[in-house]
């Protein structure tokens, strides 16, 4: 721990050694807020929050959610994505260091591209998972969901790589939806092109940007990343040319939706980190997170990764577990069970808070797996889910049931597993509108 | 298509009369059930009376109906409409000017809504509450009667006694307060059903605002309680009641139906408007256009109104008397029309200006309730009763736009306005002298409520009742197809003896808005004829 800092999070906050932000706030808080605050608070007519690596996360911006929701899946919506970890990786061994640490091949990203990837231990369960966007042959930018600098550090050894964490230096804001090309376009001609999971430095505001394609949502969309005191420039710039198309902030509420109908999965709903995990049953490997394709070329020599060999060994053994799939409850079951026990069906817009479990049959023989986020997806008229289901059991289409209680009494309800993501526009890696 | 043998084997197992939302449903189920399917639609666009025409380029009118709240899911699903584009924009919000300046604003979150309702009246809080709880009780009362077929309680077939045991038996199983307010709803008037919750006038007149939508009723009227359930049985995602834009407006979701119908096999003809039926020996043969082509199918089903569908494609006097009778005195009276304007901006409301940032636009996301107390909604009416459109008329307006931008270019908007009260016959002149007059009158009305907003329109449609009958073919412009009147509902929807999709003519059926349980965009009607046909095909066999 340098020298100077407590482990009390009371002072620790807005006060970090690397911090290249704005000056330390003169009373530290617990919680703080990210530059792009000042403005989105603003247009917040709730001031409800959540907090996300100690920053305010707005919940939602209006009294109606699905509002956001719909901004994203029919127009535009922005969302704060500055609580993220950001972490600068650079120097001759760059490349070399990333390739033994990450799941996936980073050499096969060329500078201006990006990359979404997990992190192993060595016994080949997974850590975290982020983006990488390699800037240059030498220097790459990882966002994490979580603080990772300490074992990076540990991880670097005698390469020549330098880490840094810039995570307070910088503002990321999400620009997803249909719409989100025309706005950004129209501060930043670079975007018109720009391939999905491809990044290029523009100027918005005046302010120099990183504009990446990526994003939480599973829609067409964008990542803006900028100085921190630049930040109010590049979102009122974008707040400006968004006016005329509908754009909203959206907060967590909508993006939890979002984020299930795209199939993406989040640290600490679908799994844990494996180096923070109790037992095996906590933990998750690559192939069973529904990431089986990042393992393409692990086989390759060349490249020893931190799990790689526990990796090959359940390949080869074929030893998983489980296998993610998408869920879709059947509608007319779910309407059926709730008007027979004299319910209004319910549709949960916020997904369930807890684990639900999966079974052969509506007697419940056999659990054969375990759903890990379940909500209502209004694009898809239904509800869907992520899940873990037997290997055998993973093929589309197959009848499961689902676990679930109709006045506090244990009950069943048909359903389906599906390929993943739930909801796949064409737009989302379309090269053109 | 004739045979070697000289035998008949028409092209289609069935012909559909009418493109309308419901006709396309009906084709929808037909065609996947393997029947080869043909619409007949006489404009050049399918959709009947949900169609986004654009009278202005860029701007994308819902000519006639502009929102969707009771299409029954059990139709999403079964015609696999989300795979087609079926995207209901769920609004956000409801806005209802109190008339002094004030507003009420209600949203998704309940809670939020009470304390809305607590700022003008704190005894209203709570009543809330009790109001959408007993009125949700009454939905899920009634609601299972929308999903199945009126019972025949004049039959004797045993299909049909078996329909009239299960209505006993739901009925039976119903909690008798929820069955006494069933019944005050059904007779009474909106007024006194609100009464008996809430005090403050602007709380009233915003609940009132759906008991009157395209009938001859005013809010103090018996009858308007029955129109306010109405239009309380649908829901979205969950939420009863509740009610959303589709992408792209009602006309986007009668393009999605359209899809799904041909993505089964069904074919649409645009332009082909039909003449008659073509009967022998009491059974239907197909029909004849009104160029003279005659297409044949053992299958007819209408989807065009009942005066339509019995008096004017079919000869009258094929039909039982006491059902010509009956036809000839179901009451459609239309009193709705459209006001809808092409706008350079948004409007204003005062006591909410813009911000600076554009946001603060909340209250233009769903419906704005021009008829702030149910005595301004009722003085409105009293016009209509004497052959004469409202001076202060009530409106259901919506921004669509501000929900759907591709609705109009960046930064303009498209704003429906529906209007009433505005009669089909207007005593001592006719719609085509009166028509700006009614717009400016309408216009008038938002200007006070939105100073401003003459500035700002940059077109303005102004559709009448008389253009809803000559467009749409509705007779007399009821945008039900027959009004919601207690005589005119369930059983004797269209008729008694009539409502179960069938007609005396074997193979013609009926599938409008003017069966059970239309109207309004609820696709029941098409599917539960599509499902009367194909039992009937079964049994035939």
């Amino acid at each position: 721990m340098p020298p100077g800092v407590s482990r009390c999070p009371l002072v620790v906050a807005g006060n970090r050694w690397w911090s290249r932000g704005p000056a330390p706030p003169t009373v530290a808080r617990v919680i703080r807020t990210t530059p792009f605050h000042p403005r989105l608070a603003a247009l917040d007519t709730q001031g409800l929050y959540t907090h996300w690596q100690g920053h305010l996360s707005a919940l939602r911006y209006s009294a109606a959610p699905k509002h956001e929701y719909f901004a994203v899946r029919s127009s535009v919506g922005i969302f704060d994505t500055s609580p993220l970890s950001k972490y600068r990786v650079d120097g001759p061994d760059a490349e070399r260091f990333l390739a033994g640490v990450l799941v996936r091949d980073i050499r096969g990203c060329r500078p201006g591209r990006a990359q979404y990837t997990l992190w192993c231990d060595d016994r080949g369960f997974v850590m975290e998972d982020g983006v990488v966007l390699r800037r240059s042959p030498t220097e790459f930018l990882l966002t994490t969901a979580r603080p990772n600098l300490g074992r990076l550090t540990d991880l670097a050894g005698r390469l020549r790589v330098h880490i840094e964490d810039v995570s307070d230096g910088y503002g990321m804001l999400a620009v997803q939806g249909p719409r989100s090309r025309t706005v950004l376009a129209a501060l930043a001609p670079e975007v018109a092109a720009l391939p999905v999971f491809a990044h290029t430095s523009a100027t918005v505001a005046g302010a120099p940007v990183t504009i990446s394609r990526t994003g939480y949502t599973g829609d067409l969309g964008y990542e803006v990343t900028v100085a921190a005191d630049r930040a109010l420039d590049v979102l009122d710039a974008v707040l400006a040319c968004g006016r005329d198309h509908g754009l909203r902030p959206f907060g967590e509420e909508a993006l939890m939706v979002l984020r299930i109908e795209a199939g993406l999965p989040l640290l600490d709903v679908e799994w844990t980190n494996s180096r923070l995990a109790f037992t095996d049953d906590q933990r998750v490997t690559p192939t069973e997170l529904g990431m089986g394709w990042m393992l393409r070329g692990v086989d390759d020599p060349t490249r020893p990764f931190v799990g790689r060999g526990a990796i090959l060994r359940e390949l080869a053994t074929g030893a998983s577990r489980w296998t993610t799939v998408g869920v879709v409850v059947d509608p007319a079951h779910w309407n059926r069970l709730h008007r027979d026990a004299g319910l209004l069906p319910p549709t949960h817009e916020s997904p369930l808070p807890h684990e639900s479990l999966l079974y052969d049959s509506p007697h419940r023989e056999h659990q054969v797996g375990y759903v890990t986020s379940l909500v209502y997806s209004p694009v898809l008229q239904r509800h869907v889910g992520l899940a873990r289901v037997s290997p055998d059991l993973a093929s589309p289409g197959t009848g499961l049931h689902l676990e679930l209680a109709v006045h506090h009494r244990t009950a069943t309800v048909r359903a389906f597993t599906t390929t993943l993501p739930l909801f796949d526009p064409p737009r989302r890696t379309a090269r053109h509108d | 298509m004739t045979d070697r043998d000289g035998t008949d084997h028409p092209a289609y197992d069935a012909i559909v009369v009418g493109g309308g939302h419901n006709g396309l449903v009906n084709a929808g189920y037909l065609a996947k059930a393997g029947l080869r399917t043909l619409v007949l639609e006489q404009r050049d666009v399918v959709g009947g009376a949900a169609v986004t025409e654009q009278p202005v380029p860029g701007f994308s009118f819902t000519t006639f109906s502009y929102a969707l709240s009771l299409l029954r899911p059990e139709i999403v699903h079964e015609l696999d409409l989300v795979r087609h584009g079926f995207l209901p924009l769920m609004m956000p919000s409801s806005f209802h000017p109190t008339g002094d300046g004030d507003y009420l604003l209600l949203g998704d979150d309940h809670g939020q809504n009470v304390q809305e309702i607590r700022r003008h009246c704190p005894h209203d809080a709570d009543a809330y509450d009790r109001y959408h709880h007993d009125l949700d009780r009454v939905v899920q009362a009634v609601q299972p009667l929308f999903d199945n077929p009126p019972p025949d309680v004049f039959g004797t077939d045993p299909d049909d006694q078996a329909d009239v045991a299960w209505l006993l038996g739901h009925l039976g199983g119903v909690d008798r307060a929820v069955m006494h307010d069933v019944v005050r709803l059904l007779t009474g008037s909106a007024a006194d059903w609100l009464e008996d919750y809430f005090r403050h006038e602007a709380v009233k007149g915003f609940h009132a605002s759906s008991s009157i939508i395209g009938s001859k009723v005013g809010p103090m009227s018996p009858g308007s309680g029955l129109v306010l359930l109405f239009h309380k049985m649908g829901q979205h995602d969950g939420h009863l009641g509740s009610w959303a834009f589709h992408k792209g407006g009602n006309g986007g979701f009668t393009q999605v139906l359209a899809r799904a119908a041909t993505a089964f096999g069904a074919e649409i003809r645009l332009g082909a408007r039909v003449g008659s039926v073509l009967t022998r020996d009491g059974r239907a043969l197909g029909v004849a256009l009104e160029d003279g082509t005659e297409v044949h199918a053992p299958v007819v089903v209408s989807a065009l109104d009942p005066r339509r569908t019995f008096l004017d494609l079919v000869d009258p006097r094929q039909l039982p008397s006491d059902l010509v009778d009956s036809v000839e005195r179901i009451r459609f009276r239309g009193v709705s029309a459209k006001v809808n304007f092409a706008l350079d901006g948004l409007p204003v409301f005062p006591a909410l200006p813009p911000r600076p940032d554009g946001g603060g636009v909340e209250h233009f996301g769903g419906f704005l309730n021009i008829g702030p107390t149910i005595e301004y909604v009722e003085r409105a009416f009293d016009a209509s009763k004497y052959g004469w459109y409202s001076e202060r008329p009530f409106i259901d307006a919506a921004v669509q736009s501000v929900v759907d931008p591709d609705m109009a270019p960046p930064g303009k908007h498209v704003m429906s306005c529906f209007v009433q009260y505005a009669p089909y016959e207007l005593r001592g002149s006719d719609w085509e002298s009166e028509r700006e007059r009614f717009g400016d009158t309408a216009q008038a009305v938002l200007e006070s409520h939105f100073p401003g907003f003459g500035d700002l329109v940059l077109h303005r449609q102004v559709v009448t009742p008389v253009d809803i009958e000559r467009v749409t073919g509705l007779t007399e412009g009821n945008i039900f197809a027959g009004e919601l009147l207690a005589p005119q509902m369930y059983v004797f929807r269209p008729a008694p003896g009539w409502s179960r999709y069938r007609t005396p003519i074997d193979g013609y059926y009926q599938c409008g808005s003017g069966t059970h349980p239309g109207g309004c965009v609820i696709g029941s009607p098409g599917r539960l004829a599509g499902q009367r046909v194909l039992r009937d095909l079964a049994a035939s066999r």
